[in-house]
């Protein structure tokens, strides 16, 4: 009898171990950003009928960089609409379709195209809901993806989120994560309010675990990346990665906390007051050329909130205020790379 | 056309114009106590195009306007004293203060708004058009602009896509002869806007604009052709405004133009369309007019007794945004 009892409790724990790595199985698994917007779009049109994209070969091609791979099979031409290269006219169309209800995902192949399209955002998306006296809505996203790192030099590489965040009616996102790029956009969809959507073409291709299935990353919550006590890093989509490898390379000498805001509009200030507070110095880092940055604006508002707080002056670490150029080691000194991230961080600790 | 529609059809315009003026006399006031009220863009002279293209359209369809806008707006059934409120910045404006003159909406009337951006409602429309092909309703969408916004890259963007994908809509060019202060033939080097149809492939018409029976049948094959899945198309109805660009600038065009103009007054023609017709006698005539102006005269007394909005509530809604 005994015997038989210890088979049984080893068969019990086989069992319980195969549930585990199959669960485990299940629920973690490797995905790329890209991937991770894919899966947003595919089950937010799954979800509600109301939602299609529209904008230059999203069809066929899968859009630029193939967020929309595999839509035109699943959901036809009419919720998978290819354009004519007619940023205005296209972008317009989804601001006409969301004043009746439908919820479009408007694709722009590189943020700097929005250029030509800019009536249709700031005239049109961000002011009809206001401008009619709160008697429509426009619940529009507009995805664009930004920044350097594939050389292409000065019309394909601009970081302008700047530009968006200053708009009132717009509300703004940032990923910086495959977890983020999904949980945003599902977020975005949803949203009632036109969400520009600004992604990150280096991080298009790295890949992550993440769980399967669903979940949302709601608006206006920063992301604690990495916890420290002596100095807090805001850092901004293509900025995050390389803020954290910063922070482990002068771990052991400073404690580096690193916040993703991860939404722009609304930006949650409470998460990095408090940080900064804990801590008593605040560096800023974007890619986006320093001047008239997104840095500015966050300090701005954290020297409201915690300028009895600091120890060091603050400080934004953005880009340089240049067009990109193509060279490659010319691009390399236009935004800030992970040593000058740790240059600054040990500056500010001296 | 039925008589008790030629008859609808008068009413509008007179509507139209009695606004107009009654808009213009309230805006000069105002300006003389030295309170600026926007700019006021007055369409005297065009109230046939707005009433005849709304008199082919059904109560779902969908319509943009311009920064020219009260006699669309108007001519759509918009209420004539939330209008005036409107233009007043007033709490009981159709937009609640917030749009002004160049912003009227109404979205039980599918009314979508002005536009402050010369071209700007051009891809909207096509974003309605799409939306009604997306859903699988017969709605038709139209959509007015000017002279000069033919000139915008919206315009190409828009018709070529609307044509491209066979869309709902039914782009209604109101060539009054004048972008602010510049002439038509010294911005578009061919006769008639119309004639840019073909290039996209759809077809053009081209309309005079002073005859709301032309106007209103020419619309109606538009809308009809439109509804029944045939594409887009391009009217342009040849017309003219009689007020300067608006009321902050002077005129500076030839007396005898305008005055030329004025022999074609759409409004009289109507009159006496209706009269040499036996559809309605002058008494009949000046009897719907007076009834106009009494509205007129109600709106513009409910305009000027409604608040003006609560500047201190305003700045807690958007505190939070």
């Amino acid at each position: 009898m005994p015997r038989r009892g210890t088979k049984l409790t080893n068969q019990f724990f086989v069992l319980c171990l195969c549930i585990f790595v199959a669960n485990h199985l299940k629920f973690m698994r490797e995905l790329k950003y890209i991937e991770a917007l894919n899966e947003a779009l595919l089950e937010e049109m799954e979800r509600e009928e109301k939602v299609f994209v529209v904008g230059e070969e999203v069809g066929a091609l899968g859009g630029g960089f193939g967020a929309t791979k595999g839509l035109l099979e699943r959901f036809g031409p009419k919720r998978v609409l290819t354009t004519p290269i007619s940023e205005s006219g296209f972008t317009g169309l989804g601001v006409g379709a969301a004043l009746t209800g439908l919820r479009p995902v408007v694709e722009i192949m590189y943020l700097d195209f929005i250029t030509t399209a800019m009536d249709q955002v700031v005239n049109q998306a961000a002011k009809l809901k206001f401008m009619s006296g709160n008697t429509v809505e426009v619940p529009l996203v507009i995805r664009m993806p930004y920044g350097v790192g594939t050389r292409e030099a000065a019309q394909h590489s601009q970081s302008l989120e700047a530009w968006f965040m200053h708009v009132p009616g717009l509300k703004v996102a940032m990923p910086a994560t495959a977890y983020d790029a999904k949980g945003l956009l599902k977020t975005a969809i949803r949203d009632n309010d036109p969400v520009v959507f600004i992604e990150n073409r280096m991080l298009y291709f790295k890949a992550e675990e993440v769980p399967e299935g669903e979940w949302l990353v709601r608006f206006g919550e920063a992301a604690v990346k990495r916890e420290g006590k002596d100095l807090t890093l805001v850092a901004l989509s293509g900025m995050a990665p390389k803020a954290l490898e910063a922070a482990e390379a002068v771990a052991g000498e400073i404690s580096v906390e690193v916040i993703d805001p991860r939404t722009l509009v609304p930006l949650d200030m409470e998460t990095i007051v408090d940080s900064v507070k804990k801590t008593g110095r605040l560096l800023i880092t974007h890619e986006a050329p320093v001047r008239g940055g997104v840095g500015g604006e966050i300090l701005r508002q954290a020297q409201e909130h915690c300028f009895d707080f600091l120890d060091a002056a603050p400080v934004v670490l953005g880009g340089l205020n240049t067009p990109i150029p193509f060279s490659p080691p010319l691009e390399d000194v236009c935004v800030p790379q992970t040593a000058d991230v740790i240059a600054k961080i040990r500056e500010m600790t001296e | 056309m039925k008589p008790e529609i030629a008859l609808r059809a008068l009413e509008t315009m007179y509507r139209i114009r009695l606004f107009e003026e009654m808009g213009k006399t309230r805006y000069n006031q105002n300006r003389m106590n030295g309170n600026f009220l926007g700019a006021f863009h007055s369409s005297i002279g065009q109230e046939a195009v707005p009433t005849g293209v709304s008199l082919a359209l059904r109560r779902d369809d969908y319509v943009f306007s311009t920064h020219r806008g009260h006699g669309h707006a108007l001519a759509r059934g918009l209420d004539v004293k939330k209008v005036m409120a409107e233009l007043r910045g007033k709490t009981d404006g159709c937009s609640g203060g917030r749009g002004g003159s160049m912003h009227l909406f109404d979205t039980s009337l599918g009314f979508l708004g002005g536009n402050g951006i010369v071209g700007g409602g051009l891809p909207l429309a096509l974003g309605t058009a799409y939306s009604a092909y997306y859903r699988g309703t017969d709605q038709v969408t139209v959509c007015f602009f000017g002279d000069g916004a033919a000139s915008q890259g919206t315009f190409h963007e828009a018709l070529n896509m609307a044509a491209l994908w066979k869309l709902p809509v039914v782009f209604v060019c109101e060539n009054n002869c004048y972008a602010v202060m510049t002439h038509v033939r010294e911005t578009v080097c061919i006769a008639n806007v119309a004639d840019r149809a073909s290039g996209y492939g759809m077809p053009g018409c081209v309309v005079d604009g002073n005859d709301v029976l032309a106007v209103y049948q020419r619309t109606e094959e538009a809308v009809c052709r439109a509804r029944q899945g045939g594409g887009p198309t391009l009217l342009e109805c040849k017309t003219y405004r009689i007020d300067s660009h608006c009321m902050m600038l002077p005129e500076i065009r030839a007396d005898n133009e305008i005055a030329g103009w004025k022999e074609h007054d759409p409004i009289r023609r109507w009159e006496k369309h209706l009269v040499e017709n036996n559809i309605a006698g002058r008494g009949e005539c000046e009897k719907l007019r007076a009834g106009v102006e009494a509205e007129i005269e109600e709106a513009d007394r409910f305009a000027e007794e409604s608040r003006y909005p609560d500047a201190e509530g305003f700045r807690k809604e958007i505190a939070g945004i």
